[in-house]
């Protein structure tokens, strides 16, 4: 039963989990903020580009902080090197890689948040744009996965 | 002292979605085609430690040692951007299996080809917000 759902099996998942959670409720202990990982990329556009979407506040004041959040975030996978050796390199083509991340960044930006933002922090925040964000993007992605399986290698 | 905390709780996202395999677009594909439910553990279970320290922790604490307050519920309205939004970062999901930060805990890990995810979401969050730019401001 387990096998058919968690063919890898559960520790893992679970372990990997508990881990972002805690990561979440660091920053939030000490300092009160909540962290989405999707508005970093809007934060390293503010340097350059003078549009107002670009200069709101939250924006410029997390300016500070958010590259130790990502310089986090890459030291982590780096951690993970390190312990358990180089992974292999993904099989999934460039260009869905590319076409997927342009999408990703202008949805995320036109809904405001991400896996990491709507779907935990919004969601255990009370917010109901998150859950109605999460729940949206998630039958989205299912759907369009399942229908792209046929065509795709990856 | 912030910016201390954020590195360590990056530390920590960035090396539980490495060891959850969240950073191998492969494994998040492999749970939106539903042949392993493995994702769902990952944010059922981050989401369930999220949630408890969230509602907790401002209920014993008055104020952050290093913040002035917990930032709560915002309500913020659903609105037309949410919706398309979403359904245009679910295509995206659905056809790369990479998101914000698993992309970068995964250059992190060696996964190179991640490269170009990010290249695109930079790319996606400089189109976005040009064309908002050009329309009035809605918030500050």
């Amino acid at each position: 039963m387990l096998e058919t759902f968690f063919p890898l099996g559960v520790t893992n998942y679970a372990l990997g989990g508990l881990l972002v959670g805690i990561g979440i409720a660091i920053p939030f202990i000490a300092t009160g903020l909540v962290v989405g990982v999707s508005s970093f990329y809007t934060t390293a556009w503010s340097y350059v580009h003078k549009g107002w979407f670009f200069q709101t506040n939250w924006y410029l004041q997390s300016r500070g902080w958010k590259w130790f959040l990502v310089g986090g975030i890459i030291s982590g996978g780096l951690v993970y090197l390190l312990l358990y050796g180089p992974a292999a390199t993904t099989a999934v083509p460039w260009w869905q890689l590319l076409a997927g991340g342009i999408l990703v960044g202008i949805g995320t930006r036109m809904s405001g948040g991400c896996t990491s933002g709507h779907g935990i922090c919004g969601i255990a925040s009370l917010e109901k744009v998150s859950l109605v964000a999460t729940l949206t993007f998630l039958t989205t992605a299912i759907v369009v996965a399942l229908l792209t399986s046929k065509i795709f290698v990856w | 002292m912030v910016k201390l905390t954020m590195y360590t709780g990056g530390l920590f996202l960035g090396f539980g979605l490495a060891l959850a395999g969240a950073t191998k677009p492969e494994i998040v594909l492999s749970f939106l085609r539903l042949e392993d439910m493995g994702l769902i553990l990952v944010i059922g279970v981050a989401l369930l430690v999220t949630l408890m320290v969230y509602q907790i922790v401002p209920r014993l604490l008055s104020k952050p040692p290093f913040g002035e307050s917990f930032d709560g519920h915002d309500g913020f309205p659903v609105t037309s951007r949410t919706i398309v939004g979403a359904i245009l970062f679910g295509i995206g999901w659905g056809i790369s299996g990479i998101c914000p930060a698993t992309s970068l805990a995964a250059v992190g890990t060696g996964n190179w080809p991640l490269f170009y995810a990010i290249a695109g979401m930079f790319i996606g969050t400089l189109i976005y917000g040009t064309i908002r730019s050009k329309q009035p401001p809605t918030h500050k």
